[in-house]
This record gives structure tokens, sequence and C-alpha cells, in this order.
């Protein structure tokens, strides 16, 4: 494994250690996210049913709102620890540190959604499981988009004095392309019968974002962090 | 590195469009939004207020935008003239 | 540019007091009659705004790689005056719309997208405030990402049939229309280079007052 591939593990590593062994944080966002989904469904619940596709809204919403907390509190156990100077002294390529953070944010957030997803299936009476693959591969893409743009703000908050309410401020108006196409895939399979075609479209462009947005925040990592 | 990173965003933009082609030879159906054509008689807006407001608007906008950087620089070129006569012959420019 | 600068601004007004009387001898369009006259003034907003946001992500970018405090001027100018075409574009799209569709906002990807830009640059300007040490950087990295987003704007209103007028418009439009608009854009453009380097001049005297009080010290 090449030196970038081994740091990359190796951070991934070891922030799923110190989450395997105390779940603080997958267990408060999975929390936290059933919570908006119940928030939002009192909503949009309309003589006992939920409007239709406010599911597929729904869901999303929560990933991101669950998913800007998650980030949060990755980089507060960082803060918290000092070891982020650690990370930034280790003869190591920056943009391997990057990709260790990425990969571990990506894995929680997926983590979380495997028990969301059947929840909002089940609260909705939504037919989220006719194309499972390609509910997948929405959600997947989906959160490496917002994950890679966030992780990098993140890292770059992490020594701000405000960093609570600017991640927000700098993450929501990037990552919203990543909502619509997310919504609008999910919308897509939600109909009857599921339209396959748009849910394919949509991946495509979350795919592209990914692509893009992952190269730029790679570029721009080691600019960044240096002080 | 660089280029390597900028051949992959070039293959990503490319790729974005292939698969924007294949979605404007067969435009997916999508009923959300149906052009209205028309508006009935009664709903009528009279075009003009519209039209002023938005120049004004423009106008407007622009002018007092001018007029808050001439405000500024109002004061930072202030400072500087305060700080310039305070520091005398210590101060070279 | 510094003895050029008044100069260009009474040619800018100039361009701007004629303007409306080209736009009002342009032919009526056939559908939506004189409303559809805020398109002259509308779509060349956006142009000065993509133009500043450009500028923005590219200066943006040459200062976090090339670290020139030059370029993160430019930059912070750039940033508010595509605030302030971006808040035209979204004044006048609205009073145009309330009039041909019905509605003030239609909540169409193109009009969402273009209010996600203008959010993503004020966002920007409140980084550069509000940010703390090492705000300038934080701010760069927003202003490239959000250039980047831009194209994703474009590809949206071709994949996603809305009431939007699409992206061939420009280039079909009829009979006396074109001269009118395209006076029109390079007014705007004229008016943006001139707003962009009025702020950054703005900039660099603040510059030089912070190089003075530390000489003091």
């Amino acid at each position: 494994m090449t030196m970038f591939g081994r740091v990359a593990f190796l951070v991934l590593r070891k922030d799923a250690t110190i989450e395997i062994k105390s779940l603080e944080i997958l267990s408060t966002t999975l929390f936290f996210a059933l919570s908006c989904v119940l928030v939002f469904a009192f909503a949009f619940v309309k003589e006992g049913s939920i409007v239709a596709d406010a599911s597929a809204g729904i869901l999303w919403i929560a990933i991101a709102f669950a998913g800007t907390l998650a980030l949060g509190r990755t980089f507060e156990r960082e803060r918290y620890a000092e070891t982020v100077r650690a990370l930034l002294l280790a003869p190591a390529p920056r943009a391997a540190i990057y990709v260790g953070k990425l990969l571990g944010i990506v894995l929680l957030l997926i983590s979380a959604e495997v028990m969301l997803v059947p929840l909002v299936a089940l609260l909705f009476s939504a037919s989220l499981f006719a194309r499972p693959l390609l509910l997948a591969g929405l959600l997947v893409a989906g959160t490496v988009g917002f994950a890679a743009v966030g992780t990098l703000f993140a890292a770059m908050l992490v020594r701000s004095r405000t960093r609570d309410i600017m991640l927000p401020i700098l993450l929501y108006p990037i990552t919203v392309p990543v909502i619509i196409a997310g919504v609008r895939g999910t919308a897509a399979l939600l109909s009857s019968p599921p339209d396959e075609a748009i849910a394919g479209m949509w991946i495509g462009l979350l795919l592209c974002f990914d692509v893009v947005f992952v190269t730029l925040a790679l570029w721009t990592f080691e600019p960044l962090m240096t002080e | 590195m660089i280029t390597r990173l900028c051949l992959v965003l070039f293959g990503a933009l490319f790729s974005l469009l292939l698969s924007a082609g294949p979605a404007l030879a067969q435009p997916p159906q999508q009923n959300e939004f149906v052009p209205i054509n028309t508006l009935p008689p009664s709903d009528q807006l009279p075009s003009a207020p519209l039209l002023v407001a938005a120049y004004a608007f423009v106008w407007l906008a622009t002018m007092f935008y001018l007029w808050t950087i001439w405000r500024r620089l109002g004061k930072v070129e202030a400072e500087i003239h305060a700080l310039e006569r305070r520091g005398g012959a210590g101060l070279h420019r | 540019m510094r003895r050029a600068f008044v100069p260009l601004l009474a040619i800018a007004t100039a361009m701007f007091v004629y303007a409306p009387i080209l736009i009002a001898n342009a032919p009526y369009e056939s559908t939506m009659g004189l409303v559809q006259k805020i398109f002259y003034f509308h779509v060349p907003s956006w142009f000065a705004m993509f133009t500043a946001v450009f500028v923005c992500g590219v200066e943006s970018a040459i200062f976090l790689f090339r670290k020139k405090p030059s370029a993160d001027r430019i930059a912070a100018a750039a940033g508010e005056v595509a605030v302030l075409f971006g808040l035209m574009g979204l004044v006048t799209g609205p009073l145009w719309g309330r009039k041909s569709w019905g509605v003030w906002w239609p909540w169409d990807a193109r009009v969402t997208i273009a209010l996600l830009v203008e959010l993503t640059f004020v966002g920007y300007l409140l980084v550069r405030k509000f940010g703390g040490p090492g705000a300038d950087k934080l701010a760069a990295a927003m202003a490239i990402f959000g250039m980047f987003n831009v194209p994703f704007l474009y590809v949206s209103v071709d994949i996603w049939r809305t009431i939007h007028p699409k992206t061939t418009v420009v280039p079909t439009l009829p009979g006396g229309m074109p001269g009118p608009f395209w006076f029109s854009v390079a007014a705007f453009l004229l008016l943006c280079g001139l707003l962009m380097t009025a702020r950054a001049h703005l900039e660099h005297q603040r510059a030089a007052l912070d190089a003075l009080y530390l000489e003091e010290e």
C-alpha cells in the first residue's frame, strides 16, 4: 500500500477504534436524526398520513442536520484532545489525513443512515426499498458529497472561535445541490412505478459533484491547514 | 499531483456534459412546473409599476453602494492622515 | 487605472442613462409585453454577478496558493460586488416573474440555485467579517467552492424542465432586441469593473492603515 493509502487507513482506523469503543457520536447523531424526522413529520402529516414525497425530503434534511452535528462533534473531539497539531506535524501527506477523516465521517453517516432509512420507511409507509440498489447509490453518493465539503470546512474551523455557527453557514449553501439531487432521486424512487431513469440521472449528477468537490478539497486542504 | 488533479477535474466536467447529453435527448417528464401561457384576465397586473420598480432598484442599489464605499474610504483616509500627522518625522511613506 | 476611473465612471453613467432609451425603442416581446423589458437589466446583472463570482474565486485561489495579499483584497472587493449584483438579479427577477408567471417565487432549479450562489457569497462576507483569525483563508476556500458550484446551475436548468427560460434564449433573440441587450451587458460589466476597482482601493487603503499602525508600534 502506498504511503498515502497507509496514512489514510491509519487515520480512519484511529477514528473508528475510538468511535466503536464509545459509540458516542453514532448514537447521539442517530437520536438527533430521529428527533428531526419526528418534528418534520408533525409538520407534514395530514389526516393521518404523510404528504406525498415529503418522506424523501424529511430523510435528507435529517441526514443533513445530523451530518453537520456529527462533523462538529468529530472535530471537537480532536480539538479537545489537542490532537490536531499532532496530526498536522506528522510526516504524512496532508491530503491523506483529509481522506482518512473523510472516510471516517462517511462510514459514520452511512451507519446512521442504515438505521434511519428503515425507520423512515416504516413511519411513513414509504416504499423506499422498491429499488434498494438505486437507493443505496443515492445515499452513498450524496453522503460522500456532503462529507467531502463538510470535512474540509469542519477541519478549517477547528481553531476558530465561531465554529458552531460558521459550519452551517459555510456548509449548507454549497451542499444544497447534493440535497436537491438526493431528494429528487429518492422521490423518483418513491413514485409508483419507481422512476429508475430519473434516479439514475440524479446519481450521475451526485457522482460528478463528488469527484469535483473531493478533488477541490484535496487541492485546497494543504494551504488551508497551514497557518 | 496538480496535473493529475486537474485531469480528474476535467474528466468529471466532461462526464457531467456527457450525462447531460442523453438527458437532453430524452428530457424526462417532470410535471411539477407547467408553463403559464396566459393569465386569466382577472389576474392582470399593471406592468409599468413593476418595470419602474425594477429599474429604480438597480439605480438606487448602485448609488447606495458607491456611497458606502465613499463613506468608508473617507473614514480610513481620515485615520491615515491623523496617524501621519501624529507620527511626523518618525514615519516614512 | 486610477486616472481612468473618473472618465470611465462618467461613461458608465452615460450608458445607464442612454440604456432606457434604447430599451424603450426595442420591440415588444409577443407574450409578455411591457414587463419583459426588465430582461434588459435582469440578465446583464446576472452576467455581472457571475463575472464578479469568477474574479472572486480565481483571486481566492491565487491568495490561497501564492499567498499574495493583493489577491485577497481583490477577492474581498469582488465578493461584495457579486452580492450587490446578485441582489439586483434577485429583486428584478421576481418583479418580472410576478407579472408573467403569476408567482413571486417559483421554486424552480435555476432560481433556487441562483439564490444559493448569492447565499454562498453572503456567507463569504459573513466569514470575512466574523470568522476570527484565519478568516481570510476560510473565506477564500468558500469562494473557490462557490465558484465551482456555478456550472451545476447551468446543468440543472437543462436537465430539469422548468418554467424558467432556457439558456438558448440569448443567442436566439429576435429583431431589434440584441442591440439594447448587449449594450446593457456592456454597461453592467463596465459598472462591475468600476465598483470592484473602487472597493479594492478601499481594501488597499485599509491595508496601508494597518501597516502604519504596525510601524507606529
